[in-house]
């Protein structure tokens, strides 16, 4: 029996450490395999070192100025989001109201629209002819719209709230709901009130999930590619636009590579940076997490008010205005777009029943999240291991986080060099889509579950231990449920970002399996209020259907993991 | 709890053996393309049960992408045929080796313009014209004179009514740039760049592509849109013909050097196993039933002088007498310096 336990033991064990190698290959065969086959070909075109992009770079001011706007727009846009994110939490975690878990999942809907559909979403707001100014001119008598934001900063930093703004929600949420109360009411009662319970005691507490969430949020602005494209004009260039110029237009790969090692090298700092700031918590103490109450005096309806006006004026209405256009035809209402979706008049053999996109779409979104949840996983106990070296977080935390730090373009490249002979021939197969998007999503479950998992106290596993629980028991019975929450938030963005992902997959060459965000693109790359019609309604199927499934994701968390 | 750990490694289990598992079918013609590649089922389906060939179609992105992923591709090329390299791009894919010649007997049908080299290298299938297009209505309502040079859109009188998109990320963009530099030349008292410092003057909006352009700042196709003129193809009136005006919305301006001409070519991949077959699907796409059809399936026209244009485009398309048609051995060479000094340009 003992004899027996120690042998099953020893097993669980190497299988273990052999669990935790399988997101190691993975990204060392997806993505650093590719990401240095590229850079190889870029920097020694002909065996011989070119670094003349680099001289470049170095020598020019344009570039001097790209970067000091890619930095600017994305410290600005990670400072508001988080912002007006914190209050946000705030009301989710402390009240109870009707529609909250579905005003969660629509929040997380913009992370889903393609660029092009959320640019033309705003301009129906506030364009020069857009909903806001008409009112604007109607009331006071006006000749000229008042609000002239097309192609400004500003437009850029509010876009970028619109997509972010649930990161940052769903994670500090996620995270403080986890938390226990207690120490809040301890503070409380030793005097603490207003701005110093949040600057001396809420913050702190919540800075594992703040700093975790800025740091995505700072990643994705700082690679932000259609929405600064399309919204700043050419007055304002990421170095992401730079690196998919030089690459695709010009095909000057020792700039491309040259730009995207500048990007991949500031990404490295700001991981090393996060890393040292996210020091190892004293686990605090799960019990008694805070319970959402009605909100019943004043200033509870204010906060829960006035957070609530602000995500219909920021999140709902643009969405709102979209299905408005997609519903409209001629100023009356009309589902023409819709059942003109299913018509192939022009009897193409490329034409993509609705129901075929939705149907690629969740394919390759249902096993995107079921990868990105098992290795992204895996991946946070690496990385959050209190048994394996330090050293080992450290190197593969800045590591796993760099795909997203990556442009679809390099990446794609990469694949189409080194992943070229059998039996990794995959550049003309389906499974590049999925690969690329697992590769994104994965950041996503890694963070979502890693301050979880850090809060785990050893105690209570070790206590379990003691009882004779299996490691399997003691997974299943105390991780599991711990970390239900940052699963679920994981799920949710790994499954968003696949929906709504066009970059990397328009990057590999692909047999006709289109999502729906590529239909989208084919339809406003034709002419025809028809045509735009169309990518108006298959906009709003796609919201539709990613709605749905966020709503099945939530409710998977209550029927699969029992809370505590 | 059991269940999905086991539902998991089923799908893994599947992924991987469809990983490694490819199907070889001698038959199979893989046509490499870019994503606004279409064509009508019967017309495809019809050459395939004639010669018993299986066409799967591969697309990567736009025409500068299946370019470039070819040259990095080169020797192991990801298809058999690349159908959709134009005229701004073809320059590159020829430098990089990466086409078979092969002249198609149908060539006979085609203008001699069209046809690039004495070699063959590559065949012309298609040709488009990127043009200025406008908004019939809003320049009666205005009682505005149309533009007739690209000189005019200087004019006061059109001050902040046209879009352009950016040549750096854009096809239709860069196509007006060069047209711009066909006109006023690199060297001289009025280069194209003085012409674009008075574009900008003139309150000229720049967009990161064509659908933005179109679809959100064009009156005739957006509730939103404040401007009347954009470029755009001159495919692009017929398909706004307004069935109760009977008439279509929009109109092209083909005045002389206002237009530029796009080619598309296809080519037989270097490399490819299956040279005899590929030649057959060239000769196809020069087929009058391949060439009737690419009209309405791509906005794009025939070069094969038998294929009739369907009616509509027939009553509304314009073509110009005189399009802009630069060496593409120029555009290569020069592409990088014309883009930066115009981005200088403009920014300023």
């Amino acid at each position: 029996m003992d004899r027996n336990r120690s042998s099953l033991d020893r097993l669980w064990h190497y299988l273990r450490y052999g669990l935790l190698l399988v997101p190691v290959l993975f990204l060392g065969i997806f993505f650093v395999y590719p990401l240095v086959s590229i850079f190889d070909l870029s920097l020694r075109p002909d065996g011989v070192l070119d670094l003349s992009g680099f001289l470049r770079l170095a020598t020019s001011d344009y570039y001097r100025d790209t970067l000091w706007f890619t930095l600017l727009q994305a410290s600005l846009s990670t400072l508001l989001t988080i912002i007006l994110a914190i209050p946000g939490a705030y009301v989710f975690v402390h009240y109870r109201f009707p529609g909250r878990s579905l005003l969660m999942s629509l929040m997380t809907l913009p992370f889903v629209l393609p660029t092009v559909v959320v640019a033309a979403a705003f301009l129906a707001l506030i364009g020069p002819r857009g909903l806001l100014n008409t009112t604007l001119m109607t009331w006071f008598g006006l000749e000229t719209a008042p609000i002239q934001l097309t192609q400004t900063l500003t437009l850029i930093l509010i876009v970028h709230v619109f997509y972010n703004y649930a990161v940052a929600l769903r994670m500090i949420a996620g995270y403080w709901a986890g938390l226990s109360a207690r120490i809040e009411d301890a503070a409380r009662t030793l005097g603490a009130h207003g701005w110093r319970l949040w600057w001396y005691v809420r913050l702190p507490m919540l800075r594992p999930a703040i700093t975790s969430a800025a740091l995505l949020v700072f990643i994705f602005t700082f690679t932000s590619f259609g929405v600064v494209l399309i919204l700043g004009g050419i007055r304002f260039a990421t170095l992401e636009v730079q690196i998919y110029y030089q690459a695709r237009n010009l095909l000057n790969l020792p700039m491309a590579a040259a730009l995207s090692l500048v990007q991949i090298g500031i990404m490295l700092v700001m991981m090393i940076v996060y890393t040292r700031l996210q020091q190892r918590m004293t686990s605090a103490s799960t019990r008694a997490p805070i319970q959402p109450n009605r909100p019943s005096t004043t200033k509870d309806w204010l906060l829960l008010g006035g957070n609530l006006l602000f995500m219909a004026l920021m999140l709902v209405m643009p969405l709102l205005a979209l299905v408005l256009r997609a519903i409209t035809v001629d100023g009356q209402f009309s589902l023409a777009y819709f059942t003109g979706l299913s018509m192939n008049p022009r009897d193409s053999i490329l034409f993509v029943p609705p129901a075929v996109a939705v149907r690629n779409s969740l394919f390759f979104a249902g096993i995107t999240t079921v990868f990105a949840l098992l290795l992204g996983t895996i991946t946070a106990y690496l990385i959050g291991s209190r048994t394996l070296p330090r050293w080992i977080g450290a190197v593969f935390d800045p590591l796993f986080m760099l795909p997203l730090a990556t442009s679809a373009v390099t990446l794609g490249f990469g694949f189409i060099i080194a992943l070229d002979e059998p039996p990794l021939d995959l550049r003309s197969s389906w499974v590049l889509i999925p690969i690329a998007h697992t590769l994104v999503a994965m950041p996503f479950v890694v963070r979502s579950v890693l301050p979880a998992l850090r809060n785990i106290p050893a105690s209570v596993q070790e206590a379990a231990q003691v009882l004779g629980a299996s490691p399997w028991q003691v997974w299943r019975w105390i991780d599991l449920p711990l970390l239900s929450r940052g699963l679920v938030v994981g799920a949710t963005f790994a499954f968003a970002v696949s929906m709504g992902e066009f970059g990397a997959s328009v990057f590999v060459a692909r047999p006709d399996t289109p999502t729906m965000p590529v239909v989208i693109f084919r339809l406003l790359g034709q002419p025809g209020a028809e045509n735009y019609g169309q990518a108006l309604a298959l906009s709003t199927l796609l919201l539709l259907v990613c709605l749905s499934s966020f709503v099945a994701i939530e409710r998977f968390r209550d029927i699969g993991v029992g809370e505590f | 709890m059991k269940s999905p750990i086991r539902f998991i490694i089923v799908v893994m289990v599947v992924l991987s053996t469809a990983i490694f598992a490819r199907a070889q079918d001698t038959e199979t013609l893989r046509v490499l393309t870019h994503d606004s590649f279409n064509v009508s089922e019967d017309v495809l389906t019809a050459f395939e049960e004639e010669t018993g060939i299986t066409v799967e179609i591969l697309r990567a992105g736009d025409a500068g992408q299946v370019v470039n992923q070819s040259i990095l591709a080169a020797g192991n090329p990801l298809g058999d045929v690349l159908y959709g390299v134009d005229n701004t791009f073809l320059s590159r894919a020829l430098e990089n080796d990466l086409f078979i010649p092969y002249q198609s007997p149908l060539l006979e049908n085609v203008d001699e313009s069209f046809i690039f080299d004495d070699a063959y290298s590559v065949t012309p299938i298609d040709y488009g014209d990127v043009c200025l297009n406008y908004d019939i209505g809003y320049f009666e309502e205005n009682e505005l004179a149309l533009p007739d040079s690209l000189e005019a859109l200087t004019d006061e009188a059109y001050q902040g009514l046209l879009v352009v998109e950016n040549p750096a990320t854009s096809s239709p963009g860069l196509a007006f740039l060069l047209a711009t530099i066909n006109q006023f030349g690199t060297e001289g008292d009025y280069t194209y760049l003085d012409y674009w410092t008075d574009l900008v003057e003139n309150d000229v909006l720049i967009t990161d592509g064509w659908s933005d352009a179109y679809y959100t700042y064009f009156t005739a196709a957006s509730e939103d849109g404040t401007y009347p003129l954009v470029v755009s193809y001159a495919s692009s009136p017929p398909v706004t013909y307004d069935e109760d005006l009977e008439a279509a919305t929009t109109a092209s301006i083909v005045a002389d050097g206002t237009c530029f001409r796009q080619i598309e070519y296809a080519g037989i991949l270097n490399g490819t196993e299956k040279e005899e077959v590929a030649q057959q699907f060239i000769d196809f796409l020069l087929s009058v039933d391949f060439q009737e059809d690419l009209t309405l399936q791509m906005y794009v026209f025939p070069v094969n002088e038998e294929a009739e244009l369907p009616e509509l485009f027939a009553d509304y398309a314009q073509i110009p007498e005189n399009p802009v048609l630069l060496d593409v051995v120029d555009i290569e060479e020069n592409r990088e310096a014309w883009i930066e000094a115009w981005t200088e340009t403009v920014l300023r």
